[in-house]
């Protein structure tokens, strides 16, 4: 699977084409992580053929919706527990992650891992995700910024490149000098 | 150094990069080291999710609880009397002066030029005969 922008989180049901034999094949329901409705089909048949004898030849797509989260204004923590090949095996992980909604915490999500563990998307299965009370929060880094009365200044910051515009550091030569002080 | 501003809950700023550059916000949560949700529901600015780079943090603070919702924000900004101390503040006059010269016409310019040609010229005067 490639990653291109945010992910989005799509509900795909598959079944079965039905034959004269099996004229009522079951449906299967599976939830996906993907950014797009092209690749959530293809990662539904990647995880139905290792889950039944199933596969996209044989079989039909009955519906695929994009579920969209309807509490959007609220930060939550997202607990995500996931499996991934790494260079030399496979491992379960648990992370957390703060965002608005579940699509942006796991995009964050395929981000650090290829950060940190140089993960490729299509090594990383996402096994459970759930919103995770303040109380339960696990993480140290999650932790950090769960707790009452949070508060910190921004010592240090370099300006960002900006559109038509570039950042103090890219340019060659410049009046002033640059300050990375701020109150 | 003693730091006066901080990112926290109720925190006033002001947008320094895209679209809503210019305008302020009021921190409503912070999500983690880089980035915090603002609500600008009292100047048009959407509730987002914005990194602390295109952020810069003002003196002003209102008092509202984490999370809160945009009605909240809009009460506690009238009780604080958050408008009228950014519109006092040297920063926004600053802001309204920059705003104001880069209306001017040609002709205005000329005008400020000849001001300010004899204010130099009172000045003058006046440190001469000290």
């Amino acid at each position: 699977m490639t990653v291109c922008g945010p992910m989005k989180q799509y509900q795909v049901v598959g079944r079965k084409a039905p034959t004269e034999a099996f004229p009522n094949p079951e449906a299967y329901r599976m939830i996906i992580f993907a950014p797009n409705m092209v690749i959530a089909r293809s990662k539904f048949w990647y995880f139905m053929q290792q889950f039944r004898k199933m596969k996209k030849t044989t079989g039909e797509i009955l519906d695929i919706n994009e579920i969209v989260e309807k509490n959007r204004n609220q930060v939550k923590n997202y607990g995500i527990w996931l499996r991934y090949d790494s260079r030399s095996g496979t491992h379960n992980m648990y992370r957390e992650y703060r965002d608005l909604n579940l699509c942006g915490a796991i995009t964050q999500l395929y981000d650090e891992m290829a950060g940190r563990h140089r993960t490729r998307p299509r090594s990383i299965q996402i096994i459970r995700t759930s919103t995770i009370a303040t109380a339960d929060v696990k993480r140290p880094n999650t932790l950090q910024f769960v707790g009452k009365g949070l508060k910190f200044p921004l010592p240090h910051r370099t300006d960002s490149a900006k559109r038509g515009n570039k950042a103090l550091s890219d340019q060659t030569f410049t009046v002033g000098r640059p300050t990375t002080c701020f109150r | 150094m003693v730091f006066t501003r901080f990112v926290e809950v109720g925190r006033v700023c002001m947008i320094n990069y895209g679209k809503d550059k210019g305008k302020l916000a009021t921190i409503v949560d912070i999500v983690d080291g880089n980035k915090c949700l603002i609500d600008g529901c009292n100047t048009g600015v959407a509730r987002q999710i914005i990194t602390f780079r295109r952020i810069a943090l003002t003196d002003l603070t209102c008092e509202i609880g984490r999370g809160a919702r945009a009605a909240c924000i809009k009460a506690a900004w009238k009780k604080g009397g958050v408008a009228e101390a950014w519109a006092k503040s040297s920063w926004a006059k600053k802001l309204a002066a920059k705003a104001v010269r880069g209306n001017l016409s040609d002709f205005d310019r000329f005008k400020v030029m000849v001001a300010r040609k004899q204010k130099s010229k009172i000045v003058a005067a006046k440190v001469k005969s000290m």
